[in-house]
């Protein structure tokens, strides 16, 4: 018993030593980024683009001089390699390669995971994909950020550019993946819709198993059903069955389809997806974005992408980007801030609260009250359009974020219910491809 | 020197270094728990193969024990360490019971098949479930007091390590002393020849069962652990590929004796840990090739390894 | 419940039935031969499904009739190459072993396959429908059914069916590996090469697997990890059917399917449960399965 009390305090010590902060930092000689993606499994269409995009951004990055003129290392881990392996991995990205900052994570099982962790660690962490509003409306957290929107703005935005365009329908069926997302995302237009069209009918709330590859019995049954309107804030190859599935059988004919982040699939799916149906971007995010496209830097930067990978950027390479942006903005603010010395990490975080800073499309705004992300989001429809062998955006919608994000302190779902019908008739610009 | 005392002095060693390495090199604290919390666990399965039964389904009981805390803290409240450390592996055991009373019935393949398809259905609540689970993210477990003392973090993680590190020893000696004892050898009878078991007047179900309901009580322990370590349950926790893994870690570490468990757990996370973080691509890969290489070169595992080397060395009356 | 559900929920159960039928026939086909739970299985469902894909939209800019070949040609290539080597080389060494260690000898497969087809095929989503393009729909009670679907998959389980009981029944070759099923010491006694029927059933066993992937690829995502809840989906049906059983897994099959598709009009939440539930249910009432036969235990 006395031994094990002696080596308990031995080891209080010893961590002791190892968490004291450092104190006034030296300009280091490298930034080293951890970023916690999906390399396996049914996620890393999105994990695996993503990797990529960070490697050819912190390449750019260097070339002009790094942050802060330092130049930036990234290393990643796999989220797909299973709980343990990630919080451990993540452990030792933080205290033996003794990184600078995370990047963590795609999945909000992940987030779920990794948040609480950066806290204890004192590691600033930017979630920059994953969607779930619950992890920073239950617990206020100093150490991590979300650089992008979540759930709640994202819905909302396709809810209300479907009410704007289709105001008429009267039933709706819902077809979601079995895990968070899926039900999440339902929660939020289910509770928005009932406030804003209540006498639109649910007919039928299928949530069929995450990454089933079969969905031939859920079209049957909304054939018979002929809902007006379908949702699926499904992804990936799930997405892609579906929508295969459901046009090969004249599903998507008969029931007006919203793919509530359908624009991950657009490319794979090709000449497959019809036209006019209403899809969302999680967040203004499309490589033809209309106030971007004539960007000379936006459009190097989607062609050099495409060059390397053989697909134009897709949502999450572009919330990759994001992150990258919100940490050169947080360090540099930190650096004007400190007057030119390098900014110890709590000055990083005491900078990146309420930090404006710009990816590829509309600003985006860390809110200081409860670090969430404030961006726009970018709807519209399917459309066949010359030039390119899959279908494009038009009549796209591009939200501000201020409206339709959860006001801070509240929770989502309770905030919902205080919308009314006339939250609808809010202004927003209509953009045409090409226009 | 004799092949007792070097034994001794191997496992010796792997105490002190469990116990020190962590020390040195802290992110090796939680990785160095989750690798003795599931060598619980494969303790556990040790106890079922001495009597050559596989369980495919053994992660329910793993999961059943994560879950405890988790709805504790969900449904209850904060709660000490020390209540999970009992209420968990006691639940599990009431599991076990359960489902042992119909497993214990069947043998070999049929064994694991029905273990398997327990387990599944267990998965399939924890996936399905959503408002009482959350579904496939599962649910986050709050750090807990121990002993009504909270720590911080830092602390905490070398006071779980030292826990389980003093936990391991304790089981790994019952279950040592199980195993030599005469239930032990009437569980390894059942591999051997059931029939002349129960030409002794002894009832292989019952001892088959006492075996199912210990190793249910260690899958519980384990998950009440690794879930601390880890801050979240999640249904993975449950589903038939971690039931492999755990078979696995018994093949890869050798099921003659407890320290096999331990043995297996530390290459098996140690590989994954490192794999997945140089060789991210390709982790699943090598401990697929490791496996085979064990298998087909020394199929009575590391542990084993030493011990054939023991008895080529003495010949024993 | 109307009529009109009824029979939806049977046209759709029945193409479910036909996928996993071709799938758990040839795991439950090696068990009653080698005695192995191949956990390997779902992978090479997998394999044959992206093998498939791959010629398909190779030869589909030349017709695309020929995709219907190339499935076949895909799941031959698959079984043979894929199976073939991973008796011949991975379980030919451990026969001597114990069951469990022959066993998780296909878990190593397992996890290796999984790799490497992440390795070959990358992880974005693939998809060749030729197949279920060229064949016209057709309506049932005014919703839309591919004849792919409802006609051409339960044909080809009906074929295989029939095809393997001829096979077994009727060949020399079956023959033989009915001889080995039955009783293995008996048939090597008389001079059968055990060696030879390991290795062509273990090729069938695995073809089917393949086949059934390849016949699934045109009408879904191919992705990472597709094969591991086929694999677990499958013991299921063979465990329900009784191992070593084919018309069992046939029935078991198709109860599977249809439980599914009626679970998904009536109660969607409980669909992923059904096929474990049904396999508990069955094991605890009859444990050798609904089609098993008692063996005496050797003492």
């Amino acid at each position: 018993m006395m031994r094990s009390i002696t080596r308990l305090g031995v080891a209080a010590v010893a961590a002791a030593l190892l968490a004291l902060p450092a104190q006034a930092q030296d300009k280091p000689k490298e930034l080293k980024i951890g970023i916690a993606t999906f390399l396996s499994g049914p996620a890393s269409v999105f994990g695996v683009p993503a990797k990529a995009a960070a490697e050819m951004i912190a390449e750019d990055l260097n070339k002009k001089g790094g942050i802060g003129g330092v130049p930036v290392s990234v290393s990643f881990i796999d989220e797909g390699a299973g709980g343990e392996a990630l919080v451990s991995n993540y452990r030792r990205m933080v205290q033996d390669e003794k990184v600078d900052v995370t990047f963590a994570a795609i999945s909000s099982g992940s987030c779920g995971q990794i948040a609480p962790l950066a806290e204890d660690l004192k590691m600033l962490n930017l979630m920059w994909d994953c969607g779930a509003s619950s992890i920073l409306e239950a617990k206020k957290y100093r150490y991590n950020f979300r650089s992008q929107a979540n759930g709640t703005p994202e819905m909302l935005a396709v809810l209300v550019y479907l009410l704007k365009t289709k105001p008429d329908f009267k039933t709706i069926a819902v077809v979601n993946q079995d895990y968070a997302w899926g039900r999440e995302s339902w929660e939020i237009f289910s509770t928005a819709l009932k406030v804003m069209k209540p006498d639109v009918k649910v007919v039928a709330e299928l949530f069929p198993k995450f990454g089933a590859p079969d969905f031939s019995t859920e079209v049957s049954r909304l054939l018979a059903l002929k809902p007006d309107v379908v949702l699926t804030t499904s992804w990936g190859g799930d997405l892609d069955t579906l929508v295969r599935q459901a046009g090969q059988r004249g599903l998507l004919q008969q029931s007006a389809f919203v793919l509530g982040i359908g624009e991950s699939s657009m490319q794979r799916l090709g000449k497959d997806l019809p036209d006019g149906l209403i899809i969302g971007a999680r967040g203004d995010h499309w490589f033809l974005h209309p106030e971007m496209k004539n960007d000379a830097a936006f459009k190097a930067f989607n062609e050099a992408f495409k060059a390397k990978t053989g697909s134009w950027p897709i949502y999450s390479v572009y919330h990759m980007q994001q992150a990258f942006s919100a940490y050169q903005g947080a360090v540099e603010k930190a650096l004007k801030a400190n007057g030119g010395k390098w900014p110890t990490r709590e000055q990083v975080i005491d900078a990146a609260e309420g930090l404006e800073f710009k990816g590829w499309g509309r600003g985006v705004s860390l809110r200081p009250e409860d670090h969430q992300g404030l961006e726009s989001q970018l709807v519209g429809v399917s459309k066949t359009a010359p030039g390119y062998d899959f279908k494009v955006l038009d009549d796209m919608m591009i939200f501000e974020p201020k409206s339709i994000t959860t006001p801070a302190g509240m929770k989502s779902v309770d905030w919902l219910k205080t919308l009314s019908p006339d939250f609808v008739k809010m202004n927003v610009p209509t953009f045409k491809h090409g226009g | 020197m004799s092949g007792r005392l070097v034994s001794r002095l191997i496992i010796a060693a792997a105490i002190v270094v469990a116990a020190v390495l962590p020390i040195i090199l802290p992110s090796w604290a939680t990785l160095t728990t989750l690798i003795l919390a599931k060598g619980i666990v494969v303790l556990g399965i040790i106890i079922l193969l001495q009597a050559g039964q596989v369980s495919f389904g053994h992660a329910m009981f793993f999961g059943v024990g994560a879950y405890t805390i988790a709805f504790w803290g969900r449904y209850v409240g904060p709660g000490d360490l020390l209540l999970f450390l009992l209420l968990g592996p006691l639940i599990a055991m009431a599991f076990g019971l359960l489902i042992g009373l119909f497993v214990v019935r069947y043998r070999e393949i049929f064994f694991g098949m029905l273990n398997l398809a327990f387990s599944m259905v267990m998965w399939s609540l924890l996936e399905k479930l959503y408002a009482f689970t959350n579904g496939a993210d599962g649910i986050r477990v709050a750090r807990p007091t121990l002993a009504g003392i909270a720590f911080t973090p830092e602390a905490f993680q070398y006071v779980l390590l030292y826990l389980t590190l003093g936990l391991v020893l304790v089981v790994s000696y019952g279950v040592q002393r199980y195993l030599d004892s005469p239930l032990g050898h009437m569980l390894r009878a059942i591999k051997g020849n059931e029939t002349r078991l129960e030409y002794l007047g002894v009832s292989a179900r019952k001892i088959l069962l006492i075996g199912y309901v210990i190793s249910a009580f260690l899958g519980g322990l384990g998950g009440v652990l690794v879930a601390t370590a880890q801050q979240i349950a999640t249904p993975e926790f449950a589903y038939w590929t971690k039931s492999g893994e755990f078979v696995f870690i018994a093949i890869l570490g050798g099921i003659a004796n407890a320290a096999g468990a331990f043995a297996g757990a530390a290459v098996f996370e140690t590989v994954r840990f490192f794999a997945s973080a140089q060789l991210a691509n390709a982790w699943q890969l090598i401990l697929g090739v490791v496996l085979i290489v064990i298998i087909m070169f020394a199929p009575n595992g590391l542990i084993g390894l030493r011990n054939r080397r023991k008895a080529q060395a003495e010949v024993r009356p | 419940m109307d009529s009109t559900i009824v029979i939806l929920a049977i046209c759709d159960g029945i193409s479910y039935a036909a996928l996993v039928f071709l799938v758990s026939v040839g795991l439950s086909l090696i068990f009653g031969v080698l005695r192995i739970v191949n956990v390997a299985h779902g992978s090479l469902y997998a394999y044959g499904a992206y093998m498939a894909a791959t010629l398909s939209l190779l030869v589909a800019p030349i017709s695309p009739w020929l995709t219907f070949p190339a499935l076949l040609v895909a799941s031959v290539l698959v079984g043979a190459i894929v199976g073939g080597l991973m008796e011949r080389f991975l379980l030919r060494p451990v026969y001597h072993l114990e069951e469990v260690l022959q066993l998780l000898i296909t878990f190593a497969v397992f996890m290796i396959m999984d790799n490497l087809q992440r390795m070959i095929w990358g992880v974005q989503p693939i998809f060749a429908a030729e197949p279920v393009k060229l064949l016209p729909n057709i309506s049932i009670l005014g919703v839309n059914y591919t004849s792919y679907q409802v006609l051409l998959l339960p044909l080809v389980a009906v074929i295989t069916l029939f095809g393997l009981r001829y096979f077994l029944r009727y060949t020399l070759a079956g023959s033989i590996i009915m001889a080995v099923t039955e009783d293995r010491e008996a048939a090597t006694a008389i001079g059968i090469d055990a060696r030879r029927v390991f290795l062509i059933t273990f090729i069938i066993g695995a073809s089917l697997a393949a086949l059934g992937g390849a016949l699934a690829s045109p009408t879904t995502s191919l992705v990472p990890g597709m094969g591991t809840d086929m694999i677990v989906l499958s013991f299921a049906v063979a465990a329900t059917a009784g191992l070593g059983q084919i018309e069992g897994a046939a029935v078991t099959a198709l109860m599977i399917g249809l439980a599914r598709a009626f679970i998904i009009y009536i109660q969607p939440e409980l669909e992923v449960l059904v096929p474990y539930l049904i396999m508990m249910l069955v094991l605890l009432i009859r444990p050798m399965g609904l089609f098993g036969v008692n063996r005496v235990r050797k003492i």
